[in-house]
């Protein structure tokens, strides 16, 4: 009944259930018995738990339970030597401040809350360090290559160019706070059968990882989020918090629900981690690059290792024949990072795409050129075409829509009173990626057609998406066709991330479809219909109320002669206010080149939220520990700083549309990263140009501009 | 649990003596922020006296006053037409703080009341000479961007983080505040405190009093304001500092002015000695710059305020340029 409320057909499928509330996401489940579980967190940020007292907080009322390393719920994987450092509730070690070391269970949330600040710690304390610029410096400090070495032609020409910078960019910690809360809801049942409500970003990945801590088998774990709200990368793995949620449930007996609080978000469930980035660019006088070195320091922590894609870009995104790489992580005491939107290609192109703005100014060029002129025909990193680019469309579509042509070369040129105007752009490249999904398809002789799989919706409108897919091959209108995902025992698909969703689980739905056309065609010919008969009278001539198939999709050898790559370019014109370093986007041109748009509204939605994800990382956003104790500072919404409606300008949304040939069989490509990839260095570049300050550490605050 | 009892009351002498009874009472208005106090274990009141329902809402002008009721909504007061049309500065000056929605709920005397948004102060694991006596200062050393440049002491450098009550004190407004003895008056400029060695005051309410209201005095000021907040982002964040500038110009000539800063002390700082210099000068940047510097004198960073040093003086000559230059 809800679907009769889309206006039309690019609507979002499930819009209405969310915006009346009738959308359930994890936490409103509600089961008979359920219980509440509040984690208690570490106040050090490094040494061992001496003692532990929870006599308190177990006589409180209504307390089921306190579980911690004392009392070592049954978790089959951690009762072995070896595997991760942190096994929640099997190790007395602190890692880092605002670790989970106990979980109270109690029959209301309030009195779970109560008792948990009655349970008391005593600790051992060593020394620590969650400062990544002094760990940089530390020549005792553990340091891991993050990335193999990369190196074409000669190291380091940079040095020896006519025009050469080197330059170093720093990017703080960035709390992926969605607004909804962590958490998961629990239920272990006797011989082992477990149902867990989850906020996840992909169902059959959490159901891996609790078969793994618990070994028993993934038949036993029922895994549902059919909703969630936002996830941007933190969702994509099953924190120690979950495992400590489903012992607490095995211990006691019954459902257990943790939803944790906004401080905790900081702590539990990663960030984009901290990087110091160093760019080496070289050119000639012409404007041509002769060499690009870009070193990158990651963050991660003493206990997991984590890596991301930081200096990818650099390797093919510009015509040189002289590029090299480096990548180290460096551990420091703070909870393990996650990937957040864009994850390591964000935090790279902030780096190269400033350093390419900071070269072109240095051979008076504008920037655009500059890139148009050293724009690649071919992947100079894999030595293989592109599957598609439209690039230099998308600059010119770009470059019109901003006004590119009010823009002076020299910055502070635009000036009114206080106020200096400047604009800047910078390009965003990722992946176009496309893994492998199964679908199961059912035609139903009342019209309608119901599609399933266990991937998931993070809010990108998978299930827009995928019904389009459908609607199209099919000629099956979109309120007939259902699309149901978030739960692990609809056909496996991978988790929502990387921006591969819709290539991978939308090859699924047209390879079903295009199965289902078949099928029915031959029931067609079989029962001497025509061949372009509607396939519910062929359902009902042959007397079947429907037809099912499931089909596994999967790239081909395509992918092993095309380099395939989603581009976006984001231009901004800003405004400085000379005398308060305030900041103001005035006006936003984003332009993806993503091959073809198969649900423009969704993907018009995923492009905003990247800006406004942008305008965040450029300007507002930034995790700030105090690192006398380890502990963050700003750890809540009124001071860590999304950015609000009044900071986000009209954002005009741009795509080439054009389908890639080789990709997949829509044509359409990934754009949920780079929809945010980049987007900070055109604010940098802008920022340049206005007042001719060039800001290398982000976020770009009034008191950086002043400085 | 940690219990407290809720009591609600209707009139502002039940309230008081609901207050007197208990040491550890406390009047809850819209909670915006002593609610957030409780979560965080800040403070713990075993009694909260709901006052919403005493009827101390009402804005209206007495005279050549305008009296605004304590528990009037801040958005009530932003919006009313009295507010608009002669103390448009403090209308301003409420929709730059917080966000709409926080803005319907709380009060204007709950405003006045609002604790220091200093992180050390929040976090009950850090030290806070201000939350528990002698555990010393987290920000002086640490995180102190947000914190104050005026007016500091060795046991605080904590910000009061109103906007409403810079533009109050630069009003010349007064409190009326009413205990069992009778109802008594004092200059807001006198209501908050400095840090001193009583951090843990933030002003001079006395323990057995309820704010009941304001007098503020019509003014000729209502045509040359502006309220101008720089922050980390456009709406919903404290200052880092903001200024409330308000003239009476004939001939470009300044007749009266107001200055005060807020995110700079412990409380609404006034900008007297500017005051003192503009008055009857020329209406230029010259003068305003000559004044924005005479304002920093005994101004002090730590560090990460230090651009504060910098951005206090800017801001206010925009604000003058800004006040100056409204039709």
């Amino acid at each position: 009944m809800e679907k009769n409320m889309l206006k039309d057909e690019n609507d979002r499928v499930d819009g209405f259930l969310k915006v009346t509330g009738k959308a359930k996401y994890f936490a409103e489940y509600e089961l008979p018995g359920l219980t509440y579980g509040v984690l208690v967190t570490s106040t050090i940020t490094k040494g061992k738990i001496t003692s532990l007292d929870t006599k308190a907080a177990e006589k409180a009322p209504g307390v089921i339970a306190v579980i911690s390393h004392l009392n070592k719920p049954s978790a089959a994987a951690y009762e072995q030597e070896g595997g991760p450092q942190m096994k929640i509730f099997y190790t007395d070690k602190i890692f880092y401040n605002g670790q989970p070391i106990a979980i109270v269970v109690a029959n209301t949330f309030e009195r779970a809350t109560y008792a948990a600040s009655l349970v008391k710690a005593t600790y051992a304390k060593e020394t620590f360090n969650t400062d990544f610029e002094k760990a940089l410096k530390d020549p005792k400090a553990k340091k891991f290559q993050g990335q193999a070495d990369y190196k074409r032609g000669e190291e380091n020409a940079y040095k020896t160019a006519e025009v050469k910078l080197e330059e170093r960019y720093f990017l703080p910690i960035e709390t992926h706070n969605p607004m909804e809360l962590h958490g998961i809801i629990a239920d272990w049942r006797p011989n082992n059968q477990l149902t867990v409500y989850a906020k996840t970003q992909g169902v059959k990945a959490t159901q891996g990882t609790i078969a793994n801590v618990f070994k028993i088998p993934i038949e036993n774990i029922q895994v549902n989020s059919e909703f969630v709200g936002g996830g941007f990368g933190m969702a994509l793995r099953t924190w120690p918090l979950e495992i400590a949620t489903v012992m607490a449930s095995k211990h006691i007996g019954k459902p257990v629900k943790v939803v944790i609080t906004r401080m905790q978000m900081f702590t539990m469930v990663g960030n984009r981690p901290a990087a110091i980035q160093t760019i080496g660019l070289g050119a000639n006088k012409d404007g041509k690059l002769t060499g690009i070195t870009h070193r990158a320091y990651g963050e991660t922590s003493t206990y997991e290792n984590f890596t991301e894609g930081v200096v990818n870009m650099a390797k093919f995104m510009y015509q040189c024949d002289n590029v090299n790489t480096s990548y180290v992580i460096i551990p420091v005491d703070l909870g393990v990072p996650i990937w957040m939107r864009g994850p390591g290609e964000a935090t790279g192109a902030f780096a190269l795409e400033s350093a390419i703005d900071e070269m072109a100014h240095a051979l008076d060029m504008d920037p655009l050129e500059f890139r148009i002129k050293n724009d690649p025909e071919t992947d100079q990193q894999k030595n293989k075409p592109f599957s598609s680019k439209n690039i230099k469309e998308a600059y010119k579509i770009g470059a019109d829509k901003i006004g590119w042509r009010n823009r002076k070369n020299k910055p502070g040129s635009l000036v009114e009173g206080p106020w200096q105007t400047g604009y800047g752009v910078s390009v965003g490249v990722f992946n176009a990626n496309r893994g492998k999904a199964s679908v199961k398809g059912i035609l139903k002789a009342d019209g309608s057609l119901l599609l399933q799989s266990a991937t998931s919706d993070i809010g990108p409108g998978t299930g827009t998406g995928m019904t389009l897919i459908a609607n199209k091959l099919m000629n099956i209108p979109v309120n007939k066709i259902t699309f149901e995902l978030g739960d692990s025992s609809l056909p496996p698909a991978p988790s929502q991330g990387g921006s591969a969703t819709l290539s991978t689980v939308g090859s699924a739905v047209n390879d079903v479809c295009v199965a289902l056309k078949s099928t029915i065609a031959e029931l067609a010919a079989n029962s001497n219909m025509d061949a372009t008969a509607n396939f519910v009278d062929v359902l009902k001539k042959n007397n079947l109320p429907q037809i099912e198939i499931t089909k596994e999709s999967q790239s081909g050898k395509e992918k092993d002669s095309y380099s395939m790559y989603s581009f976006s370019i984001h231009f901004v014109q800003v405004k400085v206010n000379s005398l308060t370093g305030v900041v103001k986007i005035n006006k936003i041109v984003s332009v993806g080149d993503s091959g073809t748009i198969v649900s423009p509204k969704t993907a018009r939605s995923q492009m905003v939220g990247g800006a406004v994800g942008g305008i965040g990382m450029a300007l507002t956003e930034e995790s700030i520990i105090d690192h006398r104790y380890g502990r963050y500072i700003n750890n809540n919404f009124a001071d860590y700083h999304v950015p609000v409606n009044a900071d986000v300008p009209e954002i005009d949304v741009n795509f080439i549309n054009k389908p890639d040939p080789y990709i997949n069989p829509m044509g359409a490509k990934g754009m949920g990263e780079i929809a945010l990839i980049g987007f900070s260095a055109a604010v940098a570049n802008a920022v340049f140009n206005a007042t001719g300050k060039r800001i290398r550490t982000l976020p770009i605050t009034p008191d950086k501009i002043l400085a | 649990m940690i219990n407290f009892q809720y009591l609600r009351t209707t009139t502002a002498k039940s309230a008081i003596a609901l207050l007197v009874k208990d040491k550890n009472a406390k009047f809850l208005a819209g909670g915006t922020n002593l609610i957030d106090l409780m979560k965080r274990g800040v403070t713990a009141p075993e009694k909260l006296i709901d006052i919403n329902h005493v009827p101390l809402k009402e804005i209206k002008q007495v005279g050549n006053k305008i009296h605004i009721g304590a528990l009037a909504s801040n958005t009530a007061v932003a919006d009313h037409v009295l507010i608009k049309e002669k103390l448009p500065l403090l209308s301003w000056a409420l929709q730059a703080g917080a966000s709409a929605q926080l803005r319907n709920v709380a009060t204007v005397g709950g405003n006045m009341m609002q604790r220091t948004r200093c992180g050390y102060f929040y976090d009950i694991e850090m030290p806070c000479n201000k939350r528990q006596s002698g555990t010393g200062c987290g920000a002086m050393e640490g995180f102190n961007r947000m914190h104050a440049i005026f007016g500091t002491s060795e046991q605080c450098i904590a910000v009061h983080p109103s906007d409403m009550c810079i533009a109050l004190v630069a009003l010349d407004a007064e409190v009326v505040l009413a205990s069992t003895k009778g109802e008594r008056k004092m200059l807001f400029k006198d209501f908050h405190r400095l840090a001193g060695d009583t951090p843990h005051l933030d002003n001079n309410l006395k323990a057995d009093e309820m704010i009941i209201g304001l007098e503020i005095p019509i003014n000729n000021l209502a045509k040359n304001y502006h309220y101008l907040k720089v922050r980390d982002r456009a709406s919903y964040a404290f200052a880092l500092v903001s200024v409330a500038a308000a003239f009476e110009i004939a001939d470009n000539k300044i007749i009266d002015v107001r200055l005060a800063m807020g995110g700079v002390a412990h409380k609404p700082w006034r900008l007297t000695a500017s005051e003192l210099f503009l008055r009857g000068k020329e209406a230029s940047l010259n003068n305003f710059e000559q004044a924005a510097q005479l304002a920093m004198k005994d101004a002090k960073g730590f560090g990460g305020n230090d651009f504060k040093l910098k951005l206090a003086p800017n801001t206010i000559i925009e604000a003058l340029n800004l006040a100056k230059s409204k039709a």
